[in-house]
């Protein structure tokens, strides 16, 4: 079931990371407002389809088990132990257990997927992944007949992971997609960025990338999957019910309470850089709107 | 140099030593111009837009600027509101940096404001829709605009003309401002998180002593 989803942004579209690291100190370098704003432009000129370096993709996260503030994970997320790593698989499946990373990874194909990476925060990204479509995954552990939701649970250890000491979530954190969202190709699992094995502020070793989602609803550093017949507990969902939805598609149209969803503002552009236009599923509306047919995305967000 | 020194020291000595200390400092912090807050405030706010631009404040400089700027306003808000307390607990007299400690914060304030329209929301448009829909931009709008007499008025000439009692009374302002700052700061972020909580309550802690401290003492019967 691998590589049924082609994206449009290629890897002719990539600039190499240690070009981007000579065009960081270049702007670095001409200092003035001047040398910004005309990268900037370029940026623009050439459309949104350039993914973004290593630097911003590793150092500006939301990973709230080691803190809230952007810069906690890239700082304290080394804390974490990946190696060994086991996920539980377990529900109505017909091949439950505890499964070590290397056998999940064993026999899957490894894709690189750039995907726009939308957060409910209203900031963005373009971010090459490489994973494999969770569809494999669970095709490997038999999805049994009535399952209709699949749930997530990241890793939780208070040893590793300082922010977990403050309530800001009822830990562990924990998603969840319909069975028919969880099955579509464009749902990855992924193991790494940049052809590099994920960092872990990224969420090592293996995380869940949803592309047409806000970003929360990708789970990071994931180590129990449930195949239900109910929805599952969201966190995010459950903390503000009326804020964050269990769907949670990107959707310019639905704003969250807050804050305009109309316009995010894509990472590294620099300090002048304007806001860029939100794209309804976050430019994935041909391949996934069919899901969501019928249904009221402002009740259902 | 050592001439205040001797002549503070021979009148202070029979005193404890805490009293001592802050009476030194008092000395000293009145050899301070308050005009190098104005300098250092205007020059750290000007080095922290150099860093945004040039990459020093990590990959989303319009959201740090945002928020580094946001954050001094209310640090110098607390600091303003620690300046009477301070004094009549402790006899530490900051006073003659208040004025300035105040003014540096509504210009943080305004700093902040301006990174948020000029750089973050960019259209008049959305920057109204944002006014009226967001309940915290609201009330840091709110906020903002409750400073701004306060902010006119911070000159000599305009206490000498509104009379003492009348330019106190609108320079409490300050309180309700300093409350929506806090409120702004809490609603704007995601989940139960501490820094914000901690600067409410700071605030309401600081402004709770003036409270307590002007109930009129009734004598133990």
């Amino acid at each position: 079931m691998a590589r049924r989803y082609t994206s449009d942004l290629g890897w002719a579209d990539v600039t190499p990371k240690q070009l981007f690291l000579n065009r960081r100190q270049l702007i670095a370098g001409s200092g003035a407002m001047i040398g910004a704003g005309l990268a900037g432009s370029v940026a623009q000129a050439q459309g949104d389809l350039e993914p973004n370096s290593w630097e911003d993709i590793t150092t500006y996260n939301n990973f709230y088990e080691f803190g809230t503030r952007k810069e906690d994970p890239a700082r304290f997320a080394h804390m974490m132990t990946t190696q060994p790593w086991s996920i539980v698989i377990d529900g109505m499946v017909d091949n439950p257990g505890t499964y070590s990373f290397e056998q999940i990874v064993e026999g899957m194909t490894i894709e690189e997927r750039i995907y726009r990476f939308r957060c409910v925060e209203a900031w963005s990204m373009v971010i090459p992944w490489n994973g494999f479509e969770l569809a494999d995954l669970l095709a490997r552990v038999g999805v049994q007949e009535g399952a209709r939701y699949v749930a997530f649970e990241t890793a939780f250890r208070p040893d590793e992971m300082p922010g977990v000491r403050l309530p800001v979530l009822d830990w562990p954190y924990r998603e969840g997609l319909r069975l028919d969202e969880a099955m579509h190709p464009l749902t990855i699992m992924a193991t790494g960025v940049y052809g590099e094995t994920m960092p872990n502020q990224n969420g090592a070793p293996i995380r869940l990338v949803v592309p047409w989602k806000y970003g929360f609803k990708s789970i990071k550093s994931i180590v129990r999957i449930t195949l239900t017949d109910t929805e599952p507990y969201a966190s995010w969902n459950a903390a503000q019910p009326d804020e964050y939805g269990f769907y949670s598609n990107v959707n310019p149209n639905v704003d969250h309470p807050r804050w305009s969803q109309a316009t995010e503002r894509r990472i590294g552009g620099g300090l002048f850089a304007g806001r860029i236009p939100t794209l309804m599923f976050n430019g994935y509306e041909q391949e996934v709107a069919s899901l969501y047919e019928g249904m009221d995305l402002s009740v259902s967000f | 140099m050592k001439a205040w020194t001797f002549r503070s020291r021979s009148k202070v000595m029979a005193n404890p030593i805490g009293a001592t200390l802050i009476q030194r400092s008092n000395t000293v912090l009145r050899r301070v111009p308050a005009w190098l807050l104005y300098i250092l405030g205007a020059g750290w706010a000007v080095w922290l837009f150099w860093l945004a631009a040039t990459g020093g404040l990590g990959v989303e400089p319009i959201e740090a600027l945002e928020h580094r700027y946001g954050k001094l306003a209310l640090q110098l808000i607390v600091i303003g509101l620690a300046i009477t307390p301070l004094r009549r607990w402790s006899g530490l007299n900051l006073m003659p940096f208040r004025r300035a400690v105040g003014v540096t914060a509504f210009f943080y304030v305004m700093a902040h404001l301006l990174v948020w329209a000029v750089l973050d929301v960019q259209t008049l448009s959305a920057i109204w829709a944002d006014i009226v829909k967001r309940p915290y931009v609201t009330i840091g709008m709110a906020g903002f605009v409750l400073l701004l007499p306060l902010a006119i008025t911070s000159n000599d000439l305009a206490v000498r003309q509104l009379g003492a009692a009348r330019w106190r009374l609108i320079h409490k302002l300050a309180y309700p401002a300093a409350i929506l700052g806090a409120l702004h700061y809490i609603w704007l972020s995601k989940g139960l998180q501490i820094e914000p909580l901690a600067y409410f309550l700071a605030i309401i802690g600081l402004l709770g002593l003036r409270i307590r401290a002007r109930r009129p003492r009734v004598a133990p019967q």
